[in-house]
């Protein structure tokens, strides 16, 4: 059998390399080539359009399996992917990572992170400082940011003049400088079908009027934006302010109709104002040292009055031309395309604006090379394409092909990439082989097993005894509950046993000795060991059940776990949970369930023990604290609260309300080292662990560094577009062997048939011949 | 025939109707509009009001069948159910539940599952009779119990296995095309090469099965027989005779899945990234989005219907002696 392996080749090249290649096996035209032929082009031209679609791939030097299109072959462009579509690009509304990693290149907040360094510090985005805070008593008197008679708080924002907007239709003038589209009806509007038909584009300065408008929008009940609820309690006027917009609008659609436009400009909220064209300010009741991570979200960025007014126009809205879809910035991405069912295309934004690449970072940046580009105009790629990938399969082989620039690692690929060995977790030979490189870093968040206070068996109710007896349960199934073990089955090995809240990254973090919880783990040997199941029996002993049993009935513990995993207790990671649960002779009944009766279960308090998790909004220790503060309880606030364990620990709650108000400091520390002994003790939590994450870049990415809480990165990342092209052909050699393979054993398989079949033909014509002159024989001989 | 089809469409009401009903009930069995306020809204700072909100933008604040506050003819109009039904009929979708319109989608969606299922269903029927009239030739031989091993094999291979081999070899392995993802324009031909090759491999099994007893049937019937005894060649019987009768059917399972082919295959589409309304669906229904699944079923039922007819029509043309009456 002759193996041909071809490269890139066009047409001509392809069909010389083929005959040659027959040659040299010897097949020439002769008799048997002819047959050959014979057969399949009576038998075999109908199915060889596949291969000659195949070979037409072959008329390009693109890699015959690329899926992005050969025009892109050089270009700067970063190629990833996404695997949930996103629902909402709204910055009013959006609220998942899978949708920040999009609107964070378009829209830009006054705030924004530093990319290199650590721990996590806020910078001046469109602002030319950090916002200035002033404090006020309730007469007005301006007070110190430590005074105990804080009422009100003032946020001033001094923009950079000359920011410009993305080029968008909704800026488009007419000669008399009015609006180039603005259309009366839905009729008016229909010719155009998607944002591309509208040809005319403008832009216009950013202004701090749009700020104050996005802030309006988010207090609009009509935007459902998931922070205007907690927002209202901070920002002066909000509440008033959504129930005057309510009121607007309701007189409006009598008006008007349905689809009127409501202007938010009319309509003024006491807290926020536009004092110039470059300066607005926002005020607080009170004092929260949280707004300023707030005012790095993208629900602060601003929105152009124009451009709301251009989506709510008659009849674009059933096209899905809406703001929700095609979001409009100033960032330095804008969204040319947006086919969540396919694609999502980011291109640069001309009109961006003098942004650079930090020429500061931590120790061993310059050496990792992430300095390379200090002081570059940012952004450095001219287009990033994000394609729908659903199936984990194609999108690691598209990675290994060296078609996606990054990529995750999902758990079939993890022994392919990773090496676990006694000096750590490392790339594979395969990964070093390839020049990758990998980012890892620990995800701000948590999963945990975790009690709910309001149960009457595991929770903290009743009298002074059974709240101890409770207590005691719980930690001995904190200690039964190996979550290490878990993590290096299930996890690859990829997390860390949580000993709080609080993840590493956050102030407020402790490792070492000081930072283990006492109450699960001893320190031994300079390193945390599990407590011993004797001790954990010892504890349900005194919780009253030894030995597992209600010391009094002599009936088994049972208690139920619930999950939003769905499921009834096959799987793995089921079973083996039941099996922690078994060392202390507590049988463990897990009830699966999807994910919203799960979050129902979580809201009305019926749950016994359950599995959650918390990914930070903000890096600061109060958006994990707040996981267990009394007042956040699921049950308490209706469902609103983010405390599914219902914990209401008066001690606890009283230090969180005095932490949350203070800057990070010595004092503030100690404050969350008694929080979390308080918790430790109580035991709210049975296990959790803080996971890692890891991500592999190809080694033609440049200025990629883990970032726990901006998404706004991508303007950073850099590659080199010839190192992709050529590895890209070298990884990717069309192997057309097979090709001919199936194709002898089709002609194999027909050769036979078609002898057969002549074979047949013949015969029936001889017998009709013999059978036709013993006719005449007959004939003759009657 | 026009009073045969007008019937017909009439019939049609009432299976659609009851379609409707049905998903209405095992939808909201499942989902309260509550749970699917909270799936929409995210985890994060729901409020109740925010829930109200949600569910009165969406007509979702009605009650389900019965709306008890009101009096006459809105004790059943101003229903979710009504509400959201009588739009269907004149194939108004409306807005899915995350606030995209659901026709435009799948104006756009439709075109892509097209791509793959029409060469996929067209080369398939053909393979399968080429392949089928094939072993009626060589009837009672090795070559036709060799085949019905092949077909049974074939038959007995999941989808998921051919879909998983073939990205296996022909792309992760060969570098023969790409793995998975779609392209518009010609770029979409390279994409779609594997899907039709595997859909197609994937149905010769059942297909070849079924058209060899069809066309065996008729090849022991006389008119053959007398075809072969006037010296007619075996192509010609096969293909002039045993064809054209076999076809009759052939049609009633052909013609009725053609408009279906809109909608598009639930694994192809998803396993090989392709935009359609197969993938389209099967996303509604992991993130529980109602008002994409009902317009899918309803879409579905009258493609269906919509397929019964023109098979029944079908008839009329391939069999001159069937009249609809």
């Amino acid at each position: 059998m002759n193996t041909v392996v071809l490269g890139k080749m066009r047409c001509g090249g392809f069909t010389g390399r083929l005959q040659a290649d027959w040659r040299k096996a010897g097949l020439q035209k002769s008799g048997w080539l002819k047959t050959v032929n014979a057969v399949s082009g009576r038998f075999g031209s109908a199915g060889l359009w596949l291969a000659g679609a195949l070979l037409l791939a072959g008329c390009s030097d693109q890699a015959w399996n690329n899926p992005h299109p050969e025009s892109e072959a050089s270009a700067n462009i970063l190629y990833s992917s996404f695997s949930e579509r996103p629902k909402h690009l709204d910055p009013a509304r959006s609220y998942s990572s899978d949708e920040s990693r999009f609107i964070d290149q378009i829209y830009e907040p006054p705030l924004a992170y530093d990319y290199l360094k650590r721990p996590y510090e806020l910078i001046p985005n469109t602002l030319t400082a950090i916002p200035d805070i002033r404090y006020s008593d309730a007469e007005g008197n301006e007070v110190d940011a430590d005074s105990e008679n804080i009422a009100f708080s003032t946020y001033h924002f001094q923009l950079q003049p000359g920011i410009r907007y993305q080029p968008h239709p909704a800026f488009a003038l007419n000669k008399n400088g009015e609006s180039r589209y603005l259309f009366a009806s839905a009729a008016e509007s229909a010719q155009y079908r998607t944002l591309d038909d509208f040809t005319e584009q403008g832009s216009r300065e950013l202004l701090a009027e749009d700020y104050v408008y996005q802030i309006k929008r988010l207090a609009d009940p009509e935007r459902l934006s998931p922070v205007r609820a907690l927002l209202s309690d901070y920002i002066i006027g909000m509440t008033e302010f959504s129930q005057m917009v309510s009121e607007a609008r309701k007189a409006l659609e009598e008006k008007a109709g349905k689809q009127a436009w409501l202007d938010l400009r009319q309509l003024s909220m006491a807290g926020v104002e536009a004092q110039g064209r470059y300066d607005f300010t926002i005020r607080l009741k009170g004092k929260y040292p949280q707004f300023k991570y707030w005012l790095a979200f993208h629900f602060f960025a601003p929105i152009p009055w124009e451009v709301d007014r251009f989506y709510h126009q008659p009849g674009l809205a059933e096209r899905n031309i809406v703001l929700d879809w095609h979001p409009v910035g100033s960032g330095p991405f804008m969204m040319t395309r947006n086919n969540p069912n396919e694609v999502i295309i980011l291109e640069k934004n001309p009109n961006y604006r003098a942004d650079y690449y930090p020429s500061e970072g931590m120790p061993g940046d310059a050496e990792a090379g992430l300095l390379d580009d200090a002081g570059k105009q940012l952004p450095l790629l001219d287009k990033v394409v994000y394609r729908l990938e659903k199936e984990a399969i194609p999108l690691w082989t598209k990675f290994m092909q060296g078609y996606y620039d990054r990529s995750g690692i999902a758990s079939d690929s993890f022994d392919q990439a990773i090496r676990v060995s006694s000096d750590g977790i490392g790339l594979s030979p395969e990964m070093m082989e390839k020049g990758v490189s990998l980012e890892k870093e620990v995800v701000l968040g948590s999963y945990y097993l975790a009690f709910n206070m309001l149960d009457p068996v595991v929770g903290d109710k009743g009298d002074a005894k059974s709240r101890e007896r409770a207590r005691k349960l719980r930690q001995a199934i904190a200690i039964a509950y190996d979550q290490q073990e878990m993590i290096s089955i299930f996890a690859n090995g990829r997390g860390e046993v949580a000993m709080s809240p609080i993840p590493p990254g956050i102030f407020g973090y402790q490792s070492g000795e000081e930072g283990i919880n006492p109450y699960v783990f001893d320190w031994v040997d300079g390193k945390p060991q599990r407590k011993s199941l004797e001790e954990a029996k010892r504890l349900l002993a005194e919780a009253g059940y030894p030995g597992g049993r209600h010391e009094k009935t002599g009936e088994p513990l049972v208690l139920n776990l619930d999950t939003p995993t769905g499921g009834g207790g096959g799987s793995a990671m089921q079973n083996w949970m039941i099996k922690q649960f078994k060392k202390l002779n507590i049988q463990l009944n897990i009830r699966g369930t999807d994910y919203n009766r799960f979050k129902e279960k979580m809201q009305t308090g019926n749950a016994q023990l359950f599995q959650w998790g918390w990914l930070a909004d903000y890096p600061d220790a109060e958006n994990f604290l707040f996981l267990q503060y009394g007042n956040n309880g699921q049950v308490i606030s209706g469902g609103s609260g983010v405390n599914s364990t219902n914990y209401n620990n008066a001690e606890y709650n009283r230090l969180f309300d005095q932490m949350q108000l203070m800057e990070d400091s010595p004092q503030r520390m100690e404050i969350i080292r008694r929080m979390i002994a308080i918790m430790q003790r109580d035991a709210v939590w049975a296990s959790g662990w803080h996971p890692h994450s890891y991500v592999l870049n190809n080694h033609w990415v440049r200025n990629v560094k883990a970032h726990g809480i901006s998404k706004s990165v991508v303007k950073y990342f850099a590659v080199d577009t010839e190192k992709r092209r050529q590895a890209q052909a070298a990884w990717n050699e069309p192997v057309l062997w097979p090709i001919f393979v199936v194709a002898g054993i089709l002609l194999l398989a027909l050769l036979p048939g078609y002898r057969a079949f002549r074979r047949r033909q013949q015969r029936r014509i001889e017998t009709m011949l013999v059978a036709n002159v013993s006719t005449t024989n007959k004939e003759q001989e009657g | 025939m026009l009073a045969y089809i007008i019937r017909r469409l009439a019939y049609a009401l009432p299976i659609l109707i009851g379609v409707n009903l049905l998903t209405f009930a095992l939808f909201f069995m499942v989902n309260t509009p509550d749970q699917m306020a909270r799936v929409q809204l995210g985890d994060k700072h729901v409020s109740e009001e925010a829930i109200e909100q949600w569910k009165a933008q969406r007509g979702y604040d009605k009650p389900l069948f019965i709306n008890t506050a009101e009096n006459s003819e809105g004790l059943l109009t101003d229903t979710i159910f009504f509400d959201k039904s009588a739009r269907l009929f004149v194939f108004d979708f409306g807005k899915s539940d995350e606030g995209r319109v659901i026709g435009a989608d799948i104006s756009e969606r439709m075109w892509p599952s097209l791509a793959v299922a029409l060469p996929t269903f067209i080369i398939g029927i053909s393979v399968n009779i080429v392949f089928a009239l094939f072993v009626v030739m060589f009837r009672a031989s090795m070559f036709d119990t060799a085949a019905m091993v092949l077909c049974v094999v074939l038959l007995s291979i999941s989808g998921v296995f051919y879909i998983l081999g073939g990205q296996y070899f022909f792309a992760k392995l060969w570098h023969l095309v790409p793995i998975s993802g779609y392209l518009g324009g010609t770029d979409a031909i390279r994409f779609l090469i594997l899907p039709v090759i595997i859909g197609v491999v994937a149905g010769i099994g059942g297909g070849t099965r079924l058209y060899r007893t069809l066309f065996l049937e008729e090849a022991n019937k006389d008119y053959v027989r007398t075809a072969r005894a006037k010296g007619v060649s075996e192509t010609a019987v096969l293909f002039r005779h045993i064809l054209p009768n076999g076809l009759i059917p052939i049609l009633t399972s052909v013609v009725v899945v053609i408009p279906s082919l809109f909608m598009g295959s639930l694994l192809i589409e998803s396993f090989f990234g392709i935009p359609g309304l197969g993938s389209y669906t099967l996303d509604a229904i992991q993130a529980q989005d109602f008002a994409i699944v009902r317009s899918m079923v309803f879409l579905g039922s009258v493609l269906y219907i919509l397929g019964l007819i023109l098979t029944d029509i079908s008839y009329t043309l391939v069999d001159p002696r069937v009249r609809l009456s």
